[in-house]
């Protein structure tokens, strides 16, 4: 079986800084696939790499195929949604404007998608005309994968979906994730700094350190690895 | 490599801040319609003066609208925007003397305007885009002098004459008499701003060119091609101008060169009194201006008409003094 996302090889700078140093990793379609690390650690860039929102080198196949030079547009209508650092809400815009951005790509009525999302986050119905920037970080984070679903992408690029918010909400967030993927059959690629829930949702781990794949693996076998434990568990 | 993150939560107290903002303003602005109104009903002249002051307004308040479409998406003031509106009216001038009727003229002159905006943000503008904002600003300043020196290459700098699209009638509503002229200049601006705003309102387009000017990066992970979008911009912004300029020339009766010289700095008054980020601030702006300026002039006759210009500014100062952000804007501290 081919993965559905392939990176190999891939370095990445931030001008003279280099902070990918030869990421290596794959995505297996229907899976939910987690890139654990530190701060600094380069997790944020391996998504921006995909993406080419960095400057980077090596392959990234996508269905088999290389991006190449696709820009964010292309790599966009490729099918990758991509919800950045910062849950890229257009906070000036209502929340029904963010949804059908999130659905920008897509031809035709998009009115089985807009459905399908409000019977995961029936309160969007409610607020669709308030400004998104008004909205909670917990409620902005929803309305993000919201915003990914609706695009109907191939491949979900999730960047620290627990970032601010509170325990309760982080575990909401990743119930969410968790059920998208098992019922609609979203593939993810997340990362994550709180490793104790991203191993807990995600098939497969990798670790990121300076910028290189320090271990990688099924969840459950990096959870009882001896240094992650200790590293990332704190246990 | 993690960039630090930027807070998330001022932009709930942001909105409150706004909203903080416009209740004042907004007072004022009824306070002033009242004025108007009752004014209007008192005094035959000053009736007139508010009617034609409206028209000269939403002149003023359509070029401003497109520094503001601009100034939204590449962050700086488009000094060629009154030269590219000035062409544009000899472009209709051209047509017409090619045998086209005002109006055939009219909205071809629109076309070709879109197609000139949408072909200077792509050849001149685009280069230079991402290396600094002062390098756009000197393409815009470089093109306020080519755009001239062709058009006066072209047309030369002598006057010429356009037919006048609404003809010379004068309506007179009991004592008031109202130039067809003017009724006609107000309905038209007013119409392009109010059609622009459903394109951007309610089109596919319009919200892929909003989000392209609010959030580029955040616009393109959602698949909309940022570029064509600034483009788009460029184009409407040259159509608005356009407007602009073929209602600014039947009140001047002639045409020259200079034609939009004065109208820019009008504009661009207008379009910082509503606070430069907001589209609606700019109209409001425009046609607070004109209003203003024209009830100064025939009642303060210390303020002749050479002082006009001056004199807007000196009111713009003051305005900025109190409220630095313009009517409609907020302020923003940026990191420089």
């Amino acid at each position: 079986m081919s993965a559905l996302l392939e990176l190999r090889d891939v370095e990445a700078r931030y001008g003279p800084v280099q902070a990918l140093h030869g990421v290596s990793l794959s995505v297996d379609e229907g899976r939910i696939v987690a890139v654990l690390g530190a701060n600094g650690a380069g997790k944020t860039t391996t998504l921006r790499a995909i993406s080419n929102t960095v400057r980077r080198s090596g392959d990234v196949l996508f269905a088999g195929s290389p991006l190449g030079r696709r820009g964010p547009e292309g790599v966009a209508r490729l099918g990758i949604a991509h919800v950045p650092e910062g849950r890229g809400t257009f906070a000036e815009l209502t929340v029904w404007e963010n949804l059908r951005l999130g659905a920008y790509t897509r031809r035709g009525s998009i009115k089985p998608e807009l459905e399908r999302v409000l019977s995961y986050f029936p309160w969007i119905d409610d607020r669709r005309h308030q400004q998104a920037g008004t909205l909670s970080g917990g409620e902005q984070q929803m309305l993000a994968l919201a915003r990914a679903f609706v695009h109907r992408p191939r491949l979900l690029l999730l960047d620290e979906p627990s970032l601010g918010l509170a325990p309760v909400l982080v575990t909401e967030i990743f119930r969410i994730i968790r059920e998208l993927n098992e019922r609609e059959g979203l593939t993810v690629l997340v990362v994550e700094q709180n490793a104790h829930l991203a191993l807990q949702v995600a098939e497969e781990a990798y670790v990121l350190e300076v910028g290189r794949v320090a271990l990688s693996g099924p969840s459950v076998e990096l959870r009882e690895h001896e240094s992650v434990r200790r590293s990332y568990l704190g246990y | 490599m993690e960039t630090v993150e930027t807070p998330q939560p001022t932009l709930a107290a942001r909105g409150r801040a706004l909203r903080g903002v416009l209740r004042p303003v907004s007072v004022v602005l009824v306070g002033a319609a009242v004025f108007l109104a009752v004014g209007s009903l008192q005094s035959e002249i000053f009736a007139q003066q508010t009617v034609a002051g409206l028209a000269q307004g939403a002149v003023y308040g359509s070029l401003a609208l497109a520094l503001v479409l601009i100034y939204r998406a590449t962050e700086v003031i488009n000094f060629a925007q009154g030269e590219l509106a000035m062409a544009t009216t000899y472009v209709a001038y051209q047509l017409i003397a090619w045998g086209l009727s005002y109006w055939e003229a009219f909205f071809a002159t629109l076309a070709i305007a879109f197609v000139l905006g949408v072909a200077i943000q792509l050849l001149v503008i685009r280069p230079v885009q991402h290396k600094s904002v002062i390098a756009v600003v000197i393409v815009t300043v470089g093109l306020f002098i080519l755009i001239d020196g062709l058009v006066t290459w072209k047309w030369g700098a002598d006057i010429k004459f356009m037919p006048a699209p609404f003809g010379q009638t004068v309506y007179h509503l009991g004592g008031v008499a109202i130039a067809r002229q003017d009724i006609g200049t107000l309905l038209v601006s007013i119409l392009s701003v109010i059609l622009l705003w459903l394109l951007f309102q309610f089109t596919k387009v319009g919200l892929g060119m909003r989000a392209a000017a609010l959030r580029p990066a955040a616009a393109a992970l959602v698949g909309v091609r940022v570029d064509r979008m600034l483009a788009v911009g460029w184009g409407l912004a040259a159509v608005l101008g356009a407007v602009a300029g073929l209602m600014t020339e039947p009140s001047q009766y002639v045409l020259q060169p200079t034609l939009m010289q004065p109208i820019l700095l009008y504009a661009f008054a207008a379009a910082v009194l509503g606070g430069l980020e907001s589209p609606a601030g700019a109209v409001v702006g425009g046609l607070v201006l004109g209003v203003f300026l024209n009830l100064v002039g025939q009642y303060v006759h210390a303020i002749t008409s050479e002082l006009r210009l001056p004199f807007a500014f000196a009111v713009l100062l003051v305005v900025l003094l109190i409220k630095p952000a313009g009517l409609f804007g907020r302020r923003t501290v940026r990191k420089v």
